[in-house]
C-alpha cells in the first residue's frame, strides 16, 4: 500500500435501475487525507454512486479500488470492513437507544452486551478526545439536537475504524453555525489522516471546505477540479450544463397595502405542545416575505394554519381587514376562493395526488370552478387544455397532460403545483419550500416566477429552510425559532451570520449589533 | 383465616390462568419489538394446543406433545414470517389468516383423526403435565402463613407454570442485556439503521418470529396438556388477543407485561369465584356480566388508563430498501 495510491478509486462504474441509467461510466479518484466534494443536481446520481461504494447496491460493471487494491463490496458489512463509513442524509440511528447502544449496534463484541458496552465506552472517550467530538454517550439519541446526532453518526463510523468517511448532504438539517462546526470537525479528520467525501448540492460548502471537487450531471461525471482553481459560477454551470443565475436579479419591492395580518397567533398541538407562540406578522401587497428557520420550529404549522389546514388555538388572522379565524371562510377550500393560494411544503402529502394524472392534479382545489365542469361531470377536455397551457408556460417535462404525477421528477411536480396555484392569480400566495428537491435550473425559473408575481402586486409568503433561497428572493426576512418570530430583517441588512444566530434562537438586542 | 384461604385460592387460580397469557405475551413481545405485528398469537396457540394434545394422546407422553406443539407453532410463525418479511405482506391480514385457518383446520383434523366431534381424546397419566410438589412442601404446611403460602400457592403447579415464571426474567435479560435483544429492539425502531450496520433485517426478523413461535407453542401446549386434558374446539377463547392486550398494556416491556397478565388472570379468577355468590347490597350479579368483566377491564385499561404507549416505531411496516 504505497502513499501514492488514492484512498478510493472508481473505474468505469455503471449502474442501471431498469431503463434508468443512474451511473454512466463513472471514474473517480479520491486522495488520502483530503476532503473531496461531489456536487450535482438532485437525481444526478451522486447518492446512487455512494450507495454502490457503501455496498447498498452492486454496480453492473466497473471496479472499486481502495488504497490501490481492487475490492469486492457486496454489502454494507464488506464496505465497513474495507474501512468505509457513511453518514446518511437521514440518520441511521435508533432514537430510543443511548448513544453508546447506537454506536455498538452491529459490532457488539459478543452475545452478552455488558462487556462490549464497557469496552466501547473507553474507546469512545478516546475517540471523542482525539477528534474533539464531545457527546454524552449515555444520552438518549432521540433527545439530542440534530447537530449532535450527526456527531454520533460520525463517531459510529470512526468506531468502526473507517478511513474513508462519506457524508451525504450533511448540512441539510443544520443551522449555518452548526454547519461551520461540522466543517471544523471534518478539518480535524483530514488533519488526522482520514479521507472525507462530501456529497452536496450546496456550492457554498464545496468552496468552504473541500480540496477537490467532482461534478455529476445526469448520471455522468462531467468534471474534476481543484477547488482552489474553480468558482461557484463555473461549478453551477457544469452542474446544469448551461449558465445559470444563482441569484435572480430583482428590482426593489414596492410594498402596498397590508393584505394579511396575524396577531398573537398561537397553536397548541394534540400532544399539548405549543407550536406557535403569539406570532405577529404583516404581509403587504407587492412584497415577498421570507420565513427562515431550521425545520421543525413552527414554520410548517404556520403555513398549514394560513392554508386553512389547521385551526389556530387562539389569535387573529385578518385578510383585507376581515377576520378569518372562526369565520366560515376559514377552510382550505374557501381560502382559495377568496384569493389565498397555497403551495404546500410537502407536495407528496398535501400538494398532489401521486396516482392522479397531471391534468387532474392541476385542478385540485379548484375542481369546482365552472370552467372545469360540464353539468355534473368534469370537463376532461377543458382540464387537459388547461394543463397543456401550464405545461407550455412552466416548461414542465415531459409535456404530457395524461402522465401520472408520480412519473414526473421532483422539480416538475413542484412546477405542476406552482402552476396550479399561480395561474389562479391569488392576491396572497403562500409557498412552502418552493425549491425542495428541485434542481438548480428549475430553481432559477421558480424564483423568477415568484418575483414576477410580486411585481404584479401580489403578496407572497415564502417559508424555506434554505437560507440562500430566502436571502435571494425575499424582501423581508422573519426568522422562526421554537414557535416564535425571533427577529425580522430587511433583505439588504440580512447576512448569513445574522440569520444563522437568529435561527439558533439568539435574539438581537435593541442595541446595534457588533458585527 | 377464611379470607386468607380464599385469597390463596384466588391467587392459585390466577397463576394457572396467567401462565398461557404470560408465555403468549412474551412471544408477542419478540415479534412486535422486531417490528412485526402479531395478531396471530391466538392461532398459533390454538394450533399448538391441538398438535400437543393429538401427539400426546398418540404417544402417551406430554413432553413429546409439547415438542409437537412447539413445532406446529414454529411452522405457523414461519408462515407469518414468509408472508410478512420475505414478501412484505400486510401483517394484520397474515395474522388474521393464521387465526382463521387454524380455527377451522384444528377441529377438522381432530374430527378426521379421532372421530370425537372435533376434540382429541381425554389425556391422562403421562400424557398430561401433572402438578409437582416442591421439596418440603408437606413439612412447610405446618409453618403458619409463609409455609402455607409455600405449600399451597407456590408448590403444586405443573412444570410449565414454573417455566412461564422463569421465562419473564430470562426474556427480560435477552431483550435488554444481550446482543440479540439489542438488535431486536433496533430493528423494530429503525430497520434502516440495522441494515446500514451490516446486519440482515430479514434474517433478524425471522429469528425473532422463531422465538415467538417457540414461546407460543409452549403456551398452547399448556392449555391442552397441562391446564386442560385434551383439545377442544376454540379452547384458546381469545387468550391470544388478551395476551396481545397485556403486551400493549405493559408497553412492550416484560415485567409490566407480566403484571398485566396477572391482572387479567386475577379478574378471571375472581369472575369464576363470583358466579352465583350473593354480594352485599347488589345481590347476585348476572353470570354473563361477571364473565364479561375481564374483557370490559381490558377495554377500559387500553382505552384510558395506560397512558400514552409508544409502540416500536417501525411496527407494521415491511422493510424495503430505499433507492
Amino acid at each position: 500500500m504505497s502513499e501514492q495510491n488514492p484512498a478510493l478509486e472508481l473505474r468505469h462504474v455503471n449502474k442501471s435501475f431498469g431503463p434508468v441509467h443512474a451511473n454512466k461510466d463513472i471514474s473517480l479518484s479520491v486522495n488520502r487525507s483530503s476532503i473531496h466534494g461531489i456536487v450535482g443536481e438532485n437525481g444526478a446520481g451522486k447518492s446512487t454512486l455512494m450507495s454502490i461504494v457503501y455496498g447498498f447496491y452492486q454496480a453492473d460493471s466497473g471496479e472499486i479500488l481502495i488504497n490501490g487494491v481492487p475490492c469486492q463490496i457486496d454489502n454494507p458489512q464488506s464496505s465497513i470492513e474495507a474501512g468505509i463509513g457513511m453518514v446518511h442524509q437521514h440518520f441511521m440511528l435508533v432514537d430510543t437507544f443511548t448513544v453508546l447502544e447506537n454506536i455498538i449496534l452491529g459490532i457488539e463484541g459478543g452475545a452478552c452486551l455488558s462487556k462490549g458496552l464497557a469496552a466501547a465506552r473507553e474507546e469512545l472517550i478516546r475517540l471523542e478526545k482525539e477528534y474533539s467530538l464531545e457527546v454524552n454517550v449515555d444520552a438518549i439519541v432521540g433527545d439530542l439536537p440534530v447537530g449532535l446526532r450527526q456527531r454520533v453518526e460520525i463517531l459510529k463510523a470512526l468506531y468502526r475504524e473507517a478511513e474513508i468517511l462519506i457524508l451525504d448532504e450533511p448540512t441539510g438539517v443544520l443551522t449555518p453555525q452548526e454547519a461551520d462546526h461540522l466543517f471544523r470537525i471534518l478539518d480535524t479528520l483530514r488533519k488526522q489522516g482520514k479521507t472525507v467525501i462530501l456529497i452536496t448540492h450546496k456550492l457554498r460548502e464545496i468552496m468552504a471546505i473541500t480540496d477537490n471537487v467532482s461534478v455529476m450531471r445526469r448520471g455522468e461525471m462531467v468534471a474534476h477540479a481543484k477547488t482552489s482553481e474553480t468558482t461557484r459560477d463555473a461549478l453551477a454551470e457544469m452542474m446544469v450544463g448551461r449558465s445559470v443565475l444563482l441569484r435572480v436579479a430583482k428590482s426593489p419591492a414596492k410594498p402596498g397595502e397590508t393584505l394579511l395580518s396575524l396577531r398573537d397567533l398561537t397553536y397548541v398541538d394534540a400532544d399539548n405542545v405549543p407550536r406557535l407562540k403569539k406570532i405577529d406578522l404583516d404581509l403587504k401587497a407587492g412584497e415577498i416575505l421570507g420565513i427562515a428557520g431550521v425545520s421543525g420550529n413552527g414554520q410548517s404549522e404556520l403555513l398549514e394554519i394560513l392554508g386553512g389546514m389547521r385551526t389556530p388555538t387562539s389569535g387573529s388572522i385578518r385578510y383585507k381587514g376581515r377576520e378569518l379565524v372562526g369565520s366560515k371562510a376559514f377552510s382550505a377550500r374557501n381560502l382559495r376562493k377568496i384569493g389565498i393560494g397555497h403551495v404546500p411544503e410537502d407536495r407528496h402529502r398535501a400538494g398532489l395526488v401521486l396516482s392522479f394524472s397531471a391534468n387532474e392534479c392541476t385542478i385540485l382545489g379548484y375542481h369546482d370552478n365552472p370552467e372545469y365542469n360540464r353539468g355534473l361531470r368534469l370537463d376532461r377536455d377543458a382540464m387537459v387544455r388547461n394543463c397543456e397551457t401550464y405545461i407550455e408556460k412552466y416548461d414542465i417535462r415531459p409535456p404530457d397532460a395524461y402522465l401520472l404525477a408520480s412519473d414526473f421528477s421532483g422539480g416538475n411536480q413542484q412546477k405542476l403545483v406552482l402552476a396550479r396555484e399561480m395561474e389562479q392569480s391569488p392576491d396572497v400566495l403562500l409557498v412552502g419550500q418552493p425549491t425542495r428537491g428541485v434542481d438548480i435550473g428549475a430553481i432559477e425559473f421558480i424564483h423568477k416566477q415568484l418575483i414576477q408575481m410580486r411585481d404584479a402586486g401580489k403578496a407572497i409568503l415564502v417559508v424555506s429552510v434554505e437560507i440562500d433561497e430566502v436571502m435571494s428572493i425575499a424582501d423581508r426576512i422573519a426568522v422562526m425559532f421554537d414557535g416564535e418570530i425571533v427577529g425580522e430583517v430587511s433583505a439588504e441588512e440580512a447576512t448569513e451570520t445574522r440569520l444563522g444566530l437568529m435561527m439558533a434562537g439568539v435574539r438581537e438586542s435593541t442595541t446595534p449589533e457588533m458585527a | 383465616m377464611e379470607t386468607f384461604h380464599i385469597i390463596i385460592l384466588l391467587m392459585d387460580a390466577t397463576f394457572r390462568v396467567a401462565t398461557p397469557l404470560v408465555l403468549a405475551a412474551l412471544a408477542g413481545m419478540f415479534s412486535e419489538r422486531a417490528g412485526i405485528v402479531d395478531i396471530g398469537l391466538e392461532g398459533k396457540m390454538l394450533g399448538a394446543a391441538f398438535a400437543a394434545a393429538a401427539v400426546a394422546s398418540v404417544s402417551g407422553s406430554a413432553w413429546v406433545g409439547l415438542g409437537a406443539g412447539i413445532m406446529a407453532s414454529l411452522a405457523l410463525s414461519a408462515l407469518h414470517a414468509y408472508a410478512c418479511v420475505t414478501h412484505k405482506g400486510n401483517q394484520v391480514v397474515s395474522g388474521m389468516a393464521i387465526n382463521i385457518v387454524v380455527a377451522g383446520l384444528a377441529p377438522t383434523l381432530a374430527y378426521a383423526w379421532f372421530q370425537m366431534g372435533g376434540q382429541t381424546p381425554s389425556l391422562g397419566g403421562d400424557a398430561r403435565f401433572r402438578s409437582i410438589d416442591l421439596p418440603f412442601s408437606d413439612a412447610a404446611r405446618e409453618i403458619p402463613v409463609f409455609g402455607y403460602i409455600y405449600a399451597d400457592l407456590i408448590s403444586g403447579h405443573n412444570i410449565l407454570v414454573y417455566l412461564a415464571a422463569a421465562a419473564v426474567p430470562i426474556c427480560a435479560w435477552i431483550l435488554y442485556k444481550s446482543r440479540f435483544g439489542l438488535r431486536i429492539r433496533a430493528v423494530g425502531e429503525n430497520p434502516h439503521a440495522v441494515d446500514t450496520a451490516g446486519i440482515s433485517v430479514d434474517l433478524l426478523r425471522y429469528k425473532a418470529l422463531a422465538v415467538t413461535g417457540f414461546l407460543c407453542g409452549i403456551s398452547g401446549a399448556y392449555l391442552s396438556t397441562a391446564h386442560g386434558a385434551g383439545f377442544i374446539r376454540d379452547m384458546t377463547a381469545g387468550k391470544g388477543y388478551l395476551a396481545l392486550a397485556a403486551l400493549i398494556f405493559g408497553k412492550w416491556r416484560p415485567v409490566p407485561t407480566l403484571f398485566a397478565c396477572l391482572l387479567f388472570a386475577f379478574t378471571d379468577a375472581v369472575q369464576i369465584r363470583l358466579q352465583g355468590v350473593e354480594l352485599p347490597i347488589v345481590g347476585v350479579i348476572p353470570v354473563q356480566f361477571i364473565q364479561a368483566l375481564p374483557y370490559i377491564l381490558t377495554v377500559l385499561l387500553l382505552a384510558g388508563f395506560v397512558g400514552k404507549a409508544h409502540p416500536p416505531k417501525a411496527i407494521g411496516t415491511p422493510y424495503i430498501k430505499e433507492r
